[in-house]
C-alpha cells in the first residue's frame, strides 16, 4: 500500500494553543471556511467527534479566515477549538483545491483516506471506521443531512493569493534574502532609507511582485549571470529580477535586462570604470529585432524621451541593478563630478522598418530576426545636430561632422567615439544621394580633418597635443592631418525619432577602447 | 507586517584592520600612477622629496595599464609580494 505523509504543521488554536501535527496519534484533519455552506453542514459534525474521541483521536478543525473561525463557534457554539490557517500556508502545503476536505491520517501522519465536499456516504462510513477504531460513539443526524454538497474553493487558490503563497513557500524559486517591514512603517520610506533607490520612487519588490517577473524567462533564477563591480556581486536571474520590479519593469522587459547587464559586465564594456569615472558615463542602451514590437518600445517620436514604460524601466532597471547588486553609487565609488540624466535611464529602439541600412544589429553580426541589446557608453547628449537646410548628402554629413568637433574638446582628436541617432528626415537625405553608413562615415572623417598644427596646446586652450611632442615629431608628421575618430568603426549609427523634423542626435562617446570602453552587443532570449 | 525581496547582493564585507605602526619608515615603497596625465609629475616629486627625507627606503615604481579600470591581479600581486608600503596617485 502506498504511503502519503502530509506535510506537518504548528498552528495557533482559538484557545491560544499552539497545535502540532503529527502526533503519535491517529488524526482527522478537516479544513473549513465559514462563508461556504458545505463547511458549515460539515463543522457540527466535526464538533460531535471532537467532544466523543478526545483524548483517543486528534481532531483538528482548520479555519481559513480569523474573522471567519470567530464566526463558526459563535453560531454553533463550538466546544472545538478551531486552528488559525488564516497565513493559509498550510492550506497551500496540503495543496487544498476544495473545502471542506476531510483527511483521515494514521499516527505517523501517512494519509488513509480523504474526502472533498460532502458526500454523506463516504463520510458516514468514515466516521463509523473512525468510531469503531476509537470505541467512541458520535450523534449524527445523519437523515437530515443531505446526500450530496460540493464544497467551495479554497482561499489558498484564489488568484490574488496563491501567487503569493507560492512566493512565500518553501519551494519557491526564490532564494533572496525576505525583508519585513513593520506595518507601521512606510515601504516606500523605507526603501529610501535603505540606500535602494536612485532618488525617485521603487515599486516594492514584493515576493509575488518578483515571482510574477521571473515569469519573464525561462531561466534558472539561481543562475549567475555576472559578477558585477565595484563589490563583484552575484548577477542572479532573481536578483535581477527584483531589481527590474523596483524599476518598474514588467515582466517581458526581463530578457532585455538580463542581457544589458550581461553586456555591461563585461571587461570590454568595463561598467566599472564606466560608473566610476569623474566624467559622469553612463551606458546608453540600443534594442534591435523582434523583441522592440513585442513589448512596444518606442523608436519613433520622443524615442529618446519620456512616455514609454518599457524604454523607461529597462534603462533604469539596469541602473539599479549595478547600484544595488554592484555596490555602485554616488559618493561611493560613483564618483562624477557632474553627473548626467542619463545615470537614472537610456534605452529606446532602433526604427529599423525606416531605415534604409542595415540595422545596428546587423552590422554587429547577428540576424534581423535576432533581438539584441547594445551597449554604448556615454558622457554627453544626445547633443542635436541642427540643420533644417542642407539639401544634398554631403551637405548633411558635413554639418554632422562639423559639430561632432566639439566631442570632448575641439581639439580632442582620437580619444572618443560617437553613437548618431539619425533622424527619419535626415536618413531622406543621405538616402536620396545614396549614401551608404560607410559614406556618411567617411564624410565625417573628412569634414573633421584638422592639420596637427592645429591640435597643439597653445595660448586659448591648453588641452592638445603637447608642445614638446609635438617640436619632436618629424615634419612630415607635423604637417599632416588628423580625423576626429581613430576609425570609421567609433562612428556607430542607429534610426530614431518621429517623420518631422530634421534634427539628428548624436551621444559622446568616453575613453574609446581597451583602455576605457568598447561598445558590446548581447543577444536577447527569445519568449 | 510588508515583505520585500532584498535587492543587494548580500554580501557582508570583510572588515580589515590597518598594519601596525611603529613609527618608523623603512623598507621598499611602491609609487603607483594610475595613467592619468600628468601623474608621473606628481609622482617623480614625491620620488624627489621622499628620497629625501627617508634614506632607509627603496623606491619602486609602477603604472596601470588604464586608470579606468583596476589594477590587473598580477600587478597586485606584484606589489604586494615586493614593497612594504604603497602609495597610489592621481593627477589631472
Amino acid at each position: 500500500m502506498s504511503q502519503e505523509f502530509l506535510p506537518a504543521f504548528s498552528l495557533e488554536n482559538t484557545a491560544g494553543e499552539q497545535v502540532k501535527f503529527p502526533t503519535s496519534r491517529y488524526t482527522l484533519i478537516c479544513f473549513v471556511k465559514e462563508d461556504c455552506p458545505t463547511c458549515k453542514t460539515v463543522t457540527p459534525i466535526l464538533n460531535a467527534c471532537y467532544l466523543a474521541m478526545a483524548g483517543k483521536v486528534d481532531i483538528h478543525l482548520i479555519g481559513q479566515t480569523l474573522d471567519g473561525n470567530q464566526r463558526l463557534i459563535e453560531e454553533f457554539e463550538l466546544d472545538i477549538p478551531l486552528l488559525d490557517d488564516s497565513a493559509l500556508m498550510v492550506s497551500y502545503a496540503y495543496d487544498l483545491e476544495i473545502v471542506p476536505t476531510l483527511y483521515w491520517v494514521d499516527k505517523k501522519g501517512n494519509q488513509l483516506q480523504r474526502h472533498e465536499g460532502f458526500l454523506k456516504q463516504d463520510w458516514r462510513s468514515l466516521l463509523n471506521e473512525v468510531c469503531d477504531f476509537s470505541d467512541c460513539r458520535i450523534e449524527v443526524p445523519w437523515s437530515k443531512l443531505p446526500e450530496w454538497r460540493p464544497g467551495c474553493g479554497s482561499l489558498s487558490v484564489d488568484p490574488l493569493i496563491a501567487e503569493r503563497l507560492h512566493a512565500e513557500s518553501e519551494n519557491s524559486p526564490m532564494r533572496a534574502r525576505k525583508i519585513e517591514i513593520g506595518s507601521s512603517d512606510d515601504t516606500f520610506e523605507f526603501m529610501y532609507d535603505q540606500g535602494f533607490s536612485d532618488g525617485l520612487p521603487l515599486v516594492p519588490p514584493t515576493p509575488e511582485r518578483v515571482l510574477r517577473m521571473l515569469d519573464g524567462t525561462r531561466r534558472d533564477p539561481q543562475e549567475v549571470i555576472a559578477e558585477v563591480a565595484p563589490n563583484m556581486g552575484s548577477a542572479t536571474i532573481e536578483k535581477i529580477a527584483i531589481n527590474a520590479v523596483m524599476a518598474g519593469a514588467k515582466p517581458e522587459y526581463l530578457p532585455v535586462i538580463i542581457a544589458a547587464l550581461e553586456a555591461a559586465c563585461t571587461d570590454e564594456f568595463n561598467i566599472h570604470g564606466v560608473m566610476a569615472t569623474t566624467m559622469g558615463a553612463s551606458p546608453v542602451m540600443v534594442v534591435n529585432g523582434p523583441i522592440r514590437e513585442r513589448i512596444g518600445m518606442n523608436m519613433k517620436l520622443s524615442a529618446l524621451g519620456q512616455g514609454n514604460r518599457a524604454n523607461a524601466t529597462i534603462g533604469r532597471a539596469l541602473r539599479l541593478a549595478v547600484r544595488n547588486i554592484g555596490g555602485a553609487r554616488p559618493g561611493g565609488t560613483e564618483r562624477p563630478t557632474l553627473g548626467n540624466p542619463m545615470k537614472y535611464t537610456m534605452c529606446f529602439a532602433e526604427w529599423e522598418e525606416r531605415s534604409t541600412w542595415e540595422p545596428l544589429h546587423v552590422e554587429r553580426g547577428y540576424s534581423r530576426d535576432e533581438s539584441v541589446v547594445t551597449l554604448f557608453c556615454m558622457t554627453s547628449g544626445p547633443v542635436l545636430i541642427v540643420d533644417q537646410t542642407s539639401r544634398s548628402a554631403a551637405q548633411l554629413a558635413g554639418s554632422m561632422g562639423m559639430c561632432l568637433e566639439h566631442v570632448f574638446h575641439p581639439k580632442a582628436y582620437m580619444a572618443s567615439d560617437t553613437l548618431i541617432v539619425v533622424c527619419p528626415e535626415h536618413l531622406d537625405t543621405l538616402a536620396r544621394d545614396g549614401y551608404s553608413k560607410e559614406d556618411l562615415r567617411n564624410r565625417i572623417q573628412e569634414i573633421t580633418q584638422k592639420p596637427m598644427s592645429e591640435l597643439v596646446e597653445d595660448e586659448r586652450s591648453g588641452v592638445g597635443i603637447p608642445a614638446e611632442k609635438f617640436s619632436a615629431m618629424s615634419i612630415e608628421t607635423q604637417n599632416s592631418s588628423l580625423p576626429k575618430f581613430k576609425s570609421n568603426k567609433d562612428i556607430h549609427l542607429v534610426v530614431a525619432g518621429s517623420d518631422a523634423g530634421k534634427f539628428s542626435g548624436a551621444f559622446h562617446g568616453w575613453v574609446t577602447g581597451p583602455m576605457g570602453s568598447i561598445s558590446v552587443s548581447k543577444l536577447i532570449e527569445e519568449a | 507586517m510588508n515583505i520585500i525581496m532584498d535587492p543587494t547582493n548580500e554580501q557582508v564585507p570583510v572588515e580589515r584592520s590597518l598594519a601596525r605602526r611603529n613609527g618608523k619608515i623603512v623598507g621598499k615603497l611602491a609609487l603607483l600612477n594610475i595613467s592619468k596625465p600628468r601623474g608621473e609629475v606628481l609622482l617623480d616629486r614625491f620620488e624627489t622629496l621622499l628620497g629625501e627625507r627617508l634614506p632607509g627606503i627603496e623606491i619602486n615604481s609602477y603604472t596601470k595599464p588604464t586608470f579606468a579600470k583596476p589594477a590587473p591581479e598580477e600587478l597586485r600581486r606584484e606589489i604586494l609580494e615586493n614593497n612594504d608600503f604603497l602609495i597610489e596617485a592621481l593627477a589631472d
